[in-house]
Formats: structure tokens, C-alpha cells, sequence
């Protein structure tokens, strides 16, 4: 295959008008299957999460779970969808083997969310409105691991092993309507629809939504037609878009590769491509030499959803603010500039910050330990901010334990350290390592009178009035007592003991 | 009396008196397996030593005088092996499942262990309840006990000779359209369909989830009624079944026994009869009318129009069904492997070209054809409106009658060969019964008496709608009773060995 001919950015938004449209997976994180009840916990060893529904054994039989048709009537709700007052569930006929039925129970013609829009706010403050044409319901497939050959895919493998973990695993497909008009700003309103529908998905807490571990995945549509021809072109539907970051680029380089055959007089085949995160480029799936057709028809193993309008109502009240909202208004309360905003929201700091202040924490002190110090504790591990073993209660303790006075800043951060290495709650931390600060006058005396007698120089010129001569006297009783004493009660007993 | 003969009623009595040990009737029927099985092959598989220690801890509660687990304690049955079973082999009468052992138990399996009700073994059945003559069973066909060269119907005809050959008082089948019933009819025993959603369907192997149901086989209407009431009712495992009481079968049983139907009507369905019937059942079927009317039934003459037409949207809906549900038999987590090496997708292919007999494959085939985009409206789409159209037969009918009757089957027991070449000859036997699986209502198959011409059972059958099992076993009764009294059980000749 030669490589393909790349146009150059600018000049495909020159002479192309791009039209978009998203498909994205959210699996929920509901604690049971959609279809039985076992677990669906993320890691688990292979095939310890399985019973006979979800390994479709024979005889076996789904039943839905009510708190999975709850999340995707909120999510559709958010989205400002029609909720559909009946509808059932179809099976997708095609055989794989990570699919333990071979069909997979998904809703076909018959979506519970319909008819929906979000607007997205861009990067200078404009907004595009995205429709969104369903959401709906559907099980995950299991897992293969394809071992040996080369691709890491089923053909070519020496073998595969099989992990239905996953299978049955809930999941909601939120699909928008073509998305037209976005010129050059394609790939932006791309990653900002899909970044705004994350965070909207993860404050109605039906989802983890990590795209670095699949529980939100993404396809991208696109089709170019020469700009003023109001034709629409060919669309290709990229898969495999595991970031934010991703999303741009596939866009952007789709943009590229499409106008280059375009270019060439050339045809955009309809095909399922895959991006390749390391190069940064798509390529063609597999071609079928037939289309898939996957005998859509009612599942009769499971009656229609029939939400009541009263429930749908009942579950628009438990929507929360929308997240962009609540930023609007945290920005103001803690007055907070776009850009220092924007590095919170980035440092994925907000929630937790917000979280540590109504646990009682002053603002600029959650700010300040969740942006600086944790922070870099989750660098060094590697690890995202809010996957740190340690919660905003733990810190707003800790905050307490300063402005108490039983803390200084030194002796906190071993407090989060302690915690962090999993000792436990702060409180604890302080007693098993006894980090309390020592106000204790008896223990005090016997430090400050030690350091007094080993530099009588000093005493002599506090004695003679030079008291800022007293800091050397606190510092070498800070050292003695390894961080623990109360400096200020130090620098006083220094000046009583002088006088 | 022997044991093997009682009723499942009089069996049960008997057992909580302490007269007849569950063990002994175990192992009565047991050794009555032994005796008859080799000729008549009901069994696929017998599970005695569950079977006596099951039947043991019944003995056990009725020496310390404990309430029986439930009025069949310690009854033995037959089980159709599309039931899960955690102890034995589920095979549904197919290589692609030989020797498969379910890591769970059915619904209707559990049920009947918490009733105490002893299971002798699994019945042969047409792959994957395929067939009416249990030919199409990957493991040689069922033969009838009234005569050994003849079909015992089918798909369920291993549970339905195992009664007329005495080797279980009670059975289980599933009846997706007519499993239950044409082989109640043609071995001269007691079949009930009962409500689509009446028994639960979780660990039944699907062959038409939309069109299957499992149901009582007795050789009397009170003991399919005492089973009903044991395997019925709300299952949270299964979507489909019904929220709501199980009919008091039971009690409309013993009610119908007393012989007085006055006041009901009965209806007959004109396009069910006529031509393509043996005249010998449509002789038994007329003489049951008669018998109705004595009873003080008003006969009156229903028409059911687009009945006709469920033959078609029959062989529509179920291939459709059975192409999808059969699709998980891949070789991948269970069952037969062949090709082993091969590529994921040869596996599966060679697998179920050797795992799946010649019926089971016309089925997926038609079933997937007729799913294909472009056929799927004109097929799949129509035959769900003929559906619609005989459901509304069945209201208008029910209208005008508190029962249905029509002969179960247009012919007797016919012999082992005649139509297994011949498809379409084959699905006729089903036409009658057919329309209560499309329309989710209930039927049964009481025995009408004999075919003058060949001597062999006819059955009547009686259709009720949705949830009206129990008039349906009133009307059952009380023409059991009364054709008891006038002609005696109807008793197969002791099989030859
Ligand atoms: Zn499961």
C-alpha cells in the first residue's frame, strides 16, 4: 500500500468544508451487569466476573438492570433528549468469539434518548451547538488477547485467549447528528464536545469515563466535500481514539489524508479506519468482501422499556449542575482568573478542591495543597490527582490540624505522606508517628536552656537587646526536637529565659 | 395395582401414608426403566442414584412426620433434557451438546427439587425441540409404546412415552408448537401448554424464545394440574414470565371431575378439522362434542380466519428465533469442539456442521434468510403481523366461548420413517396446535379415545385465553371423568422387549 499524500492543514480548510459526527461509547459503572449480577469491576482477574447470562450458556437468560436504564435516561436527559416512552431491546446477529451469545442485545431501531443537543464552549469563548441524534443501550463484548503474529490481531495469531469479564458490562452509545459548518475549527469542536460530554457524564457519576482504561471510547466520522458545493462527501469512521488529544489529531489528519485523495481524483471508500495513537495516523480496517448484515430483530428474551413519565421526571431532579455551570460559579466565588481556572480544570483539580472545601477547608488552602504539593506526589507516581489514595476529607483534616496550631506545614506533610502510604487517617498518622507539634513548656525549657548553654554569644546580645539574635537559638531548637516545636512558644521562652 | 401404574395423585397419597416409600417407587420405576427403556428409548440419560437419594430424604421427612415439601413429594418424573440440570447431562437431543453438564439448574428443575419430586432422568426430544416424531433426536428416535414402529410424537415424545409406557406417572416438556401436546395426543396421554409466561423459561435451552413454554405430562388431568401448580408462577430470572398468581389448576380439576360443565360454552373452530384429519379423529372428535354437551356444555361454532396463515408465520418466526439463539453453539466455552487447531472461524464452522443435524440446519438457514436486510419486512415483519391477526382471532373468539376445542392432531401415531423426508408433511401434524403458541394463550391435549381404523389414541384439544388454565382443566376433567367412566384408561399394550 503507498503512503497516503497529506494536504497541507490550512490548505484543506481552504478549499474543504469538513462535516463531523461522534459516536461515543460511556460504559457505566453500575455495580452489576446490564443483563445479570455479577460485578463489573475493572481488573479482575480473567473470567472470575461471569455466570451463565452473560457467558450466554445455554438455557441462560437477561434480565435488565434498572439502575443501568436509570444512568441512560440521566445522561439523556442531560442532553436535553426526548426520553422514549416504550421501546425494546434487538439483537445484532454476528459471530466472535469475545461474544458469548454471538449476538450482542443492543437497542436498534428503538433508542431510549433521542433528539438531544449539547453546546460546546471553544477555546475563545464561542459555542457550537451539537445535536445529538440517540443515546442507547447496549452490553459490551468480552476481551481477546491475541497471541503471536504480528499485528496483535485475530488473523495471523497463533492463539487467542478469552476474557469475558467485560462481556455484559453496560454500555450507552451517545451519537450526534452531523455536525456541519466547523471549517478549520473541526478538530477543536471535536475534542471540545468530547471533553464536555466527559465531564458531564462524570458528574452524573454513572461513569468513570477513562478513556485510558475504556470505559469511555470514541469514533470519529468524517466526510470532506469541496467547500461551496454543498455536496456531501464520503464519510470514513475512525476507531480506536483512546484521548482527548486523539480526537484532535484524528480529525485534523483525517481532514489531511482525505483531501490528498480528493486531490488525486481520487474516491473515499466507506470503511472502518483505526488510529494509531504513536504515529498519529488512521489506517484501513480490514475489507470485508461482503457487508456485515446483522439480522436486527426485537430480543423476545426481554419485554420493552416502558419508563413512566413520572420516573423521567423524578430522574431529571437528580440532575446535577451542569459541570461548565458549576465552574462558572466556583471561577467567581473563589474569584479565580481564566487561566488559573483552566490549569485547575487541566490538573483535573476542581472536584477535589471543591470536595476539600466543603469539607472545611478555607479555598485557598485546598487550592494550595491539591495544585502544589499533591500534585506533585502524583506525578511522581505516575498516577492522575484524583487516583491518589487520599480523599478531600483527609486533606481538609489535615488544613484543620495546621490552623489549630497541632500542625505546622513541615509536619503536615508528613501527615499526607503518612497517609498516602496508607497508615490511615490523619489523626492516626499523627499518633503513630508522633508528629504533634511540642507546645509542652517542660519539654520545650529543656531544648531552648541546651541551646542557650551551647551559645552563650547569642544569649549575650539578646541580652543586650538584639532579639532577632534569637532565630539562631529557635533554629537549633527546631532542629533538636526534629520539626516538632511550636516556634513561636520557642522564640517566646528564649526571650523569658534572657531577661 | 403396582406402583408403576398409580396415579401421581394416588402415588403421592400413598408416600405421605407411609404405605409405598418414595424409594420404593424410585426404584420401581427404576427398574421398570430397566425393563422397557431399551425398546422404547425415552430416556437419554438415568440418574438413579440422585434419583434414590432424592426420594430417601423424602422418606426421611415423612417418618419425622414433617408437611410434605408439596402434595408430589417424592413422586418420580421425567424430565425433558432442554432443562438444565446441574447433576445430569443437557443435551436437547443434540451432538453439539453431548455430554454437557450445566453449571446451574433450571427454574423448573429447581422447583421440582424443592418439591421433593424425584427425577429419574432426562427424555429424548427432536434436536433442540425440532420435530414432531423425536426422529430428528441425534440419539435415535423415541418409539411409541401403543405400537413400537410408530412415532410417539414430538419434540417432546421421550416424556410423553415414558408416561404411556409407565415408566414415569409425571413428565416435563416445552411446547413452542405443539411439543407438549401432539405427543400427549398420540400415546394416549394428558399434555398442557399452559400461558406464554406461566412457566418460567430460565434454563430452558431456547429453541423460540418468543414461542416456547414448559408444561405438565400426566397420565390423568389432576396430576398435570398438581404438577402445574408445582413448576408454575413469577420468575424474577426470566423477563417474560408473569407477575400473577398461578391458576388454581388444581382446584378447577378436582371441580371438573364432579362432571358438570353447564353454563360454559365451548367452541369449536371451524378452519381446525375437515380435510387433511383422519377421519378416525375427526369420528373421536365428534364423539367428544357429543360427550361436552352432555355434560351440559353449549356447543357453539367459532371462526378463526387468519388461523390459515399461522402455519407460515410459523415457519417464519421460529427459524428466525432459532438462527439467532442457536448462533452461541461455537465450539468456543462448551460443547462439541472439532477442527481443533484450525483458525477461530473454522472452528466454529466445522463444529456446527458436525454438531447439528439436518433439521436444526434447514431452520437456521430458513431463519437467517428470512433476517436478511432487505426480506427481513416481507417475512419476519408479516409474520409478526399474522401474529397480531390471530391474537385478535383468539379475543373474538374467546368471546363467544370460555373454551376452545379442535383434535390435538390431524392424525394418529404414524410410523417411525414415513415423514422424515418430508418436511412439510412433518410440520402439518403441528397445524392445529400451531395458533396458541403464535397468540401466548393455553392449551392442552386430553385423550379422546381410539381411531377406529388403526386402534391408536387420539387426543382433544382444549385452548383457554391467557391465564385461563383453570377452566380449561374444569373442561379437561370433566371430560376425563366422564369418558373414564364410559370407557375406561386408555392403556397401551405392555411393550415388547
Ligand atoms: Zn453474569
Amino acid at each position: 500500500m503507498t503512503a497516503p499524500v497529506l494536504v497541507d492543514y490550512a490548505d484543506v480548510v481552504a478549499r474543504y468544508e469538513p462535516t463531523l459526527g461522534l459516536e461515543v461509547h460511556v460504559e457505566l459503572s453500575t455495580n452489576t451487569k446490564m443483563f445479570c449480577g455479577c460485578p463489573t469491576e475493572f481488573g479482575a482477574e480473567p473470567n472470575t466476573q461471569v455466570c451463565p447470562t452473560c457467558l450466554g450458556l445455554p438455557g441462560s437468560l437477561p434480565v435488565v438492570n434498572r439502575t443501568a436504564v436509570e444512568s441512560a435516561i440521566r445522561i439523556g436527559l442531560a442532553l436535553n433528549c426526548s426520553i422514549a416512552p416504550w421501546g425494546r431491546f434487538a439483537r445484532k446477529n454476528y459471530f466472535y468469539p469475545d461474544m458469548p451469545k454471538n449476538f450482542q442485545t443492543s437497542q436498534y431501531d428503538e433508542p431510549i434518548c433521542v433528539d438531544g443537543y449539547m453546546d460546546v464552549t471553544l477555546d475563545d469563548g464561542s459555542t457550537v451547538r451539537v445535536e445529538i441524534e440517540r443515546a442507547h443501550m447496549e452490553e459490551d463484548t468480552g476481551k481477546s488477547l491475541h497471541v503471536g503474529g504480528a499485528t496483535g490481531r485475530i488473523h495471523g495469531a497463533e492463539y487467542s485467549l478469552l476474557d469475558y469479564n467485560r462481556a455484559g458490562v453496560p454500555l450507552i452509545e451517545i451519537v450526534t447528528k452531523m455536525i456541519p459548518d466547523t471549517g478549520g475549527r473541526a478538530p477543536e469542536v471535536a475534542r471540545a464536545y468530547v471533553t464536555q460530554l466527559r465531564d458531564l457524564v462524570k458528574s452524573l457519576g454513572v461513569s468513570d469515563v477513562r478513556m485510558d482504561q475504556g470505559s469511555m471510547r470514541c469514533d470519529v466520522n468524517l466526510s470532506l466535500s469541496p467547500t461551496g458545493s454543498g455536496v456531501l462527501g464520503t464519510r470514513t469512521e475512525t476507531k480506536n481514539v483512546n484521548s482527548l488529544r486523539s480526537v484532535e489529531r484524528a480529525v485534523r489528519y483525517e481532514m489531511s489524508r482525505q483531501a490528498g485523495v480528493l486531490d488525486a481524483g481520487g474516491e473515499i471508500v466507506q470503511e472502518t479506519r483505526h488510529f494509531e495513537e504513536q504515529s498519529g495516523t488512521t489506517r484501513a480496517g480490514r475489507r470485508k468482501e461482503t457487508s456485515e448484515d446483522y439480522r436486527y430483530f426485537p430480543e423476545p428474551d426481554l419485554v420493552p422499556i416502558a419508563p413512566s413519565a413520572e420516573w423521567v421526571e423524578e430522574l431529571r431532579g437528580t440532575l446535577p449542575e451542569k459541570p461548565w455551570e458549576r465552574r462558572a460559579r466556583i471561577q467567581e466565588s473563589w474569584g479565580l482568573s481564566d487561566e488559573e481556572l483552566r490549569d485547575l480544570v487541566n490538573a483535573g483539580a476542581l472536584d477535589l478542591i471543591e470536595a476539600t472545601v466543603a469539607a472545611g477547608a478555607p479555598a485557598g488552602e485546598a487550592r494550595s495543597w491539591w495544585v502544589a504539593y499533591l500534585t506533585q506526589q502524583a506525578n511522581t507516581r505516575g498516577v492522575e490527582l484524583d487516583q491518589l489514595p487520599i480523599t478531600p476529607l483527609q486533606v481538609a483534616r489535615v488544613v484543620a490540624l495546621v490552623a489549630s496550631g497541632d500542625l505546622n506545614n513541615k509536619l503536615a506533610r508528613q501527615v499526607v505522606d503518612g497517609v498516602l502510604a496508607g497508615e490511615g487517617e490523619p489523626d492516626t498518622v499523627v499518633e503513630a508517628r508522633g508528629l504533634k507539634v511540642v507546645s509542652d513548656d517542660g519539654a520545650l525549657i529543656a531544648a531552648v536552656d541546651e541551646a542557650l548553654a551551647a551559645q552563650p554569644d547569642v544569649v549575650e546580645k539578646i541580652k543586650s537587646g538584639k532579639v532577632q539574635a534569637a532565630g539562631a537559638i529557635v533554629g537549633a531548637v527546631m532542629k533538636a526536637t526534629k520539626g516538632q516545636a511550636d516556634a513561636k512558644r520557642v522564640r517566646e521562652l528564649i526571650i523569658e529565659r534572657c531577661t | 395395582m403396582s406402583v408403576i401404574t398409580l396415579s401421581a395423585a394416588e402415588l403421592a397419597g400413598r408416600i405421605q401414608s407411609g404405605e409405598v416409600s418414595a424409594v420404593e417407587a424410585a426404584q420401581a420405576h427404576l427398574d421398570r426403566i430397566a425393563e422397557v427403556d431399551g425398546s422404547v428409548h425415552a430416556f437419554l440419560h438415568v440418574g438413579a442414584e440422585a434419583a434414590l437419594a432424592s426420594a430417601a430424604l423424602v422418606d426421611e421427612q415423612v417418618k419425622a412426620g414433617s408437611a410434605p415439601a408439596s402434595p408430589l413429594a417424592g413422586v418420580p418424573l421425567a424430565l425433558k433434557d432442554v432443562f438444565a440440570t446441574i447433576d445430569m447431562p443437557t443435551t436437547c437431543g443434540s451432538k453439539i451438546l453431548e455430554g454437557w453438564r450445566p453449571p446451574y439448574d433450571a427454574t423448573v428443575t429447581a422447583r421440582l427439587r424443592a418439591a421433593g419430586i424425584t427425577i429419574l432422568g432426562k427424555t429424548n426430544m427432536d434436536e433442540f425441540a425440532m420435530g414432531s416424531s423425536t426422529e430428528h433426536s441425534a440419539y435415535g428416535p423415541t418409539h411409541n409404546p401403543w405400537d413400537l414402529s410408530r412415532i410417539p410424537g414430538g419434540s417432546g415424545g421421550g416424556s410423553a412415552a415414558a408416561l404411556a409406557a409407565f415408566e414415569a406417572p409425571l413428565a416435563i416438556g416445552t411446547d413452542t408448537g405443539g411439543s407438549i401436546r401432539q405427543p400427549a395426543a398420540v400415546t394416549g396421554t394428558v399434555g398442557v401448554k399452559p400461558t406464554y409466561g406461566g412457566v418460567s423459561r430460565y434454563g430452558l435451552v431456547a429453541c423460540a424464545s418468543s414461542l416456547d413454554q414448559g408444561g405438565p405430562c400426566a397420565r390423568t388431568v389432576l396430576d398435570a394440574a398438581l404438577l402445574h401448580e408445582v413448576i408454575g408462577g413469577y420468575d424474577p430470572l426470566d423477563s417474560t414470565s408473569i407477575d400473577a398468581p398461578v391458576p388454581s389448576v388444581v382446584e378447577a380439576a378436582r371441580l371438573g371431575a364432579q362432571g358438570d360443565l353447564s353454563g360454559l360454552r365451548v367452541g369449536v373452530v371451524r378452519e381446525l378439522g375437515g380435510e387433511g384429519y383422519q377421519p378416525g379423529v375427526r369420528a373421536s372428535f365428534d364423539a367428544a362434542l357429543q360427550r361436552l354437551e352432555k355434560l351440559g356444555a353449549e356447543i357453539v361454532e367459532v371462526s378463526c380466519p387468519h388461523f390459515e396463515y399461522g402455519m407460515a408465520a410459523y415457519y417464519l418466526i421460529l427459524p428466525s428465533e432459532v438462527s439467532s439463539n442457536l448462533a452461541r453453539f461455537d465450539a468456543m466455552r462448551y460443547g462439541l469442539r472439532v477442527a481443533e487447531g484450525a483458525s477461530a472461524e473454522e472452528v466454529m464452522a466445522a463444529t456446527r456442521e458436525a454438531g447439528f443435524g439436518p433439521e436444526v440446519k434447514r431452520r437456521i438457514i430458513l431463519g437467517t434468510y428470512a433476517l436478511s436486510s432487505g426480506y427481513y419486512d416481507a417475512y419476519y415483519g408479516q409474520a409478526q403481523k399474522v401474529r397480531t391477526l390471530i391474537s385478535r382471532d383468539f379475543a373474538a373468539a374467546f368471546a363467544k366461548a370460555d373454551v376452545l376445542v379442535s383434535p390435538t392432531a390431524p392424525t394418529t401415531a404414524f410410523p417411525i420413517g414415513e415423514k422424515v423426508d418430508d418436511p412439510l408433511a412433518m410440520y402439518l401434524n403441528d397445524l392445529a396446535t400451531i395458533p396458541t403458541n403464535l397468540a401466548g394463550v393455553a392449551g392442552m391435549s386430553v385423550p379422546s379415545g381410539l381411531a377406529e381404523e388403526d386402534g391408536l389414541p387420539v387426543g382433544l384439544q382444549i385452548m383457554a385465553p391467557a391465564l385461563g388454565e383453570a377452566v380449561m382443566y374444569r373442561v379437561g376433567a370433566a371430560f376425563e371423568a366422564s369418558r373414564l367412566a364410559d370407557e375406561g384408561a386408555l392403556t397401551a399394550p405392555e411393550v415388547a422387549r
